[in-house]
């Protein structure tokens, strides 16, 4: 569904993307994985519109996604987190799932009852989106108020407000335990049982290998391998990319 | 009596033009224009009741809908710039509009008396009031009418996505991108209410003081304006008409006694004032006794402690 044909950006001199070609398909969970500065988040970037590609194009559903603005491209159905938590702090809980209502269904609602109606923030999407992320409780909560943990669930539960088909999640497991990990790897299960596709960037290995369908590597900007996670794992190019500069390789191994 | 009347009339008028600067300082932008948008409003609704003849409650709302438009219309290229290079073009525009009153003669006859604004000499029989015999406290009950219509709009606008969208995107505006929010058009309805509500402010301006001139409405007005909703805070209207009271009452009447150790004073306090209050007199958040009551249901409380 979501595909990039020959994706290029440059940053001066620096191709960040090189050339990548990426489908993932319906329904799965795709992994996007690579050393440090091998274009991944670019890649993310490049696809929900932060950055313009310098070549080559996102398309979604056979929709030419490269040419519209950010707000389009949500109602196309592209959402994402970010790797930094990204939250309107100066919001509640609950008004920041109401602000990202921005879907293409929701987009059709009435001028004055989409901007003007007080109170939507105690709509059924948001409360059922708030129990879903175990946030029901803190909903009246400044969004700056919360924990670290429940600050992800709640950027990944705004991401879902707008009802995505395809969720881009930039290192959901950054500072996570491995308990945390193991709680997000079944929330990512779940989201992709809600129907959304999922593209998942990740360092944590046994994370990324317990739960994606197919994995892509990066690096230089390069695609070097794609494939099953087993497969990935058995790839030569990927160990020597790995072993290239960083100890990732043994969890690559071990995983 | 009059005297304080008049006191309350400045505090109408600049909480108005606080309120223009509130809106738009909501979504992160701070603009220099406000004074400019205040200078279009005071003349066309001038223009309205001294030229023309129109009653002043369709002059003061023909004056705010102009402005919108003129704020509209500057919106779009100058919120494509941020911070200090928004200060600057937001400035410039200021400036263009002082100049442009400046330079503007466009009188006509009325009753054998030639009306309307005359370069730098300014525009001056603007007196509807007096020509229709309101008196003092009338015109002073006329402008926080018109205040406290402003002040309920903004505070029920701010109880609606449209208000959590503005704090969203002043908040963040990468975040506020990638949640599918049109930043150009949340920016520009921002600054086209404000200046709506210059435009209004400016042109009941215009009548309480009957002469107009380009130099009231030069850079310091513009800091005015934009101090106001920053000394106040960004948590409600309040905090705005707060800090007009504080520097309109306080720093500036009430200081009066001391003299020419008042201009040094006033720097001082506001400086303490911020130190003291650094998100604002009133803080961020919006007072307590305004805010809705919560309303989460408690037995899931249990059932979700995780």
């Amino acid at each position: 569904m979501l595909t990039l044909e020959n994706l290029s950006k440059l940053f001066g001199g620096v191709r960040a993307v090189d050339d990548v070609s990426l489908t993932i398909r319906e329904g799965e969970i795709f992994g996007l994985i690579g050393p440090n500065g091998s274009g991944k988040s670019t890649t993310i970037n490049l696809i929900t519109g932060l950055y313009t590609p310098t070549t080559g194009k996102v398309t979604l559903d056979g929709h030419d996604l490269t040419a519209m603005a950010q707000h389009e491209r949500t109602s196309m159905g592209v959402a994402r987190t970010f790797q930094n938590i990204r939250l309107f702090g100066n919001l509640t809980v609950a008004q920041n799932l109401w602000v990202a209502q921005n879907g293409h269904e929701q987009r059709r609602a009435h001028f004055l009852a989409r901007w003007f109606k007080a109170g939507g923030e105690h709509g059924p999407d948001i409360e059922e989106l708030l129990r879903f992320s175990q946030l029901h409780s803190k909903r009246d909560l400044q969004a700056n108020a919360l924990s670290f943990g429940e600050m992800r669930r709640l950027e990944m539960a705004r991401a879902l407000a707008s009802n995505p088909r395809v969720l881009l999640l930039d290192e959901p497991a950054a500072g996570a335990s491995q308990e945390d990990a193991q709680l997000l790897a079944e929330r990512i299960r779940a989201v992709r049982d809600r129907g959304v596709t999922v593209l998942l960037i990740e360092h944590m290995m046994e994370l990324v290998m317990g739960i994606t369908d197919r994995i892509a590597v990066l690096n230089f900007g390069r695609k070097i391998a794609e494939g099953s996670p087993a497969e990935v794992q058995m790839n030569e190019d990927v160990r020597a990319a790995y072993l290239g500069g960083s100890h990732k390789n043994e969890e690559l191994v071990h995983a | 009596m009059d005297f304080y009347f008049g006191l309350l009339q400045i505090f109408g008028v600049h909480t108005l033009l606080g309120l223009s600067a509130y809106v738009v300082l909501l979504t992160g932008q701070v603009s220099m224009a406000q004074a400019g948008f205040y200078a279009i409003g005071a003349y066309t609704a001038g223009a309205g009741t001294a030229m023309f003849g129109i009653h002043i409650l369709p002059a003061i709302i023909v004056a705010g809908l102009v402005t919108a438009v003129i704020a509209c219309i500057v919106g779009f290229p100058a919120l494509r710039v941020k911070g200090l290079m928004l200060v600057v073009a937001t400035l410039a525009f200021g400036e263009m509009v002082r100049l442009f009153f400046f330079n503007l003669t466009w009188q006509v006859d009325r009753g054998g008396e030639l009306v309307g604004p005359n370069g730098a000499e300014g525009f001056r029989s603007i007196r509807y009031f007096p020509e229709h015999g309101w008196e003092v406290w009338h015109v002073t009950a006329f402008i926080w009418a018109v205040v406290i219509v402003v002040m309920v709009a903004l505070w029920w606008v701010d109880r609606t996505r449209a208000g959590a969208v503005l704090r969203a995107v002043g908040h963040d505006e990468t975040a506020a991108q990638s949640i599918g929010l049109n930043l150009t058009a949340v920016k520009v309805g921002a600054m086209t209410a404000g200046g709506f509500i210059a435009g209004l402010g400016g042109g009941i301006y215009a009548h309480t003081v009957t002469h107009i001139e380009h130099g009231v409405f030069g850079v310091l007005l513009a800091t005015f304006a934009i101090a106001y909703p920053i000394l106040g805070g960004l948590g409600s209207v309040f905090g705005t008409v707060i800090a007009v009271l504080f520097i309109q009452g306080f720093l500036i009447e009430g200081l009066r006694f001391l003299g020419d150790w008042r201009s040094l004073l006033f720097g001082a306090l506001i400086v303490l004032a911020m130190n003291l209050r650094p998100t604002g007199l009133l803080g961020e958040h919006a007072p307590r006794w305004f805010r809705r009551r919560k309303t989460g249901s408690e037995p899931l409380e249990l059932k979700e402690a995780n």
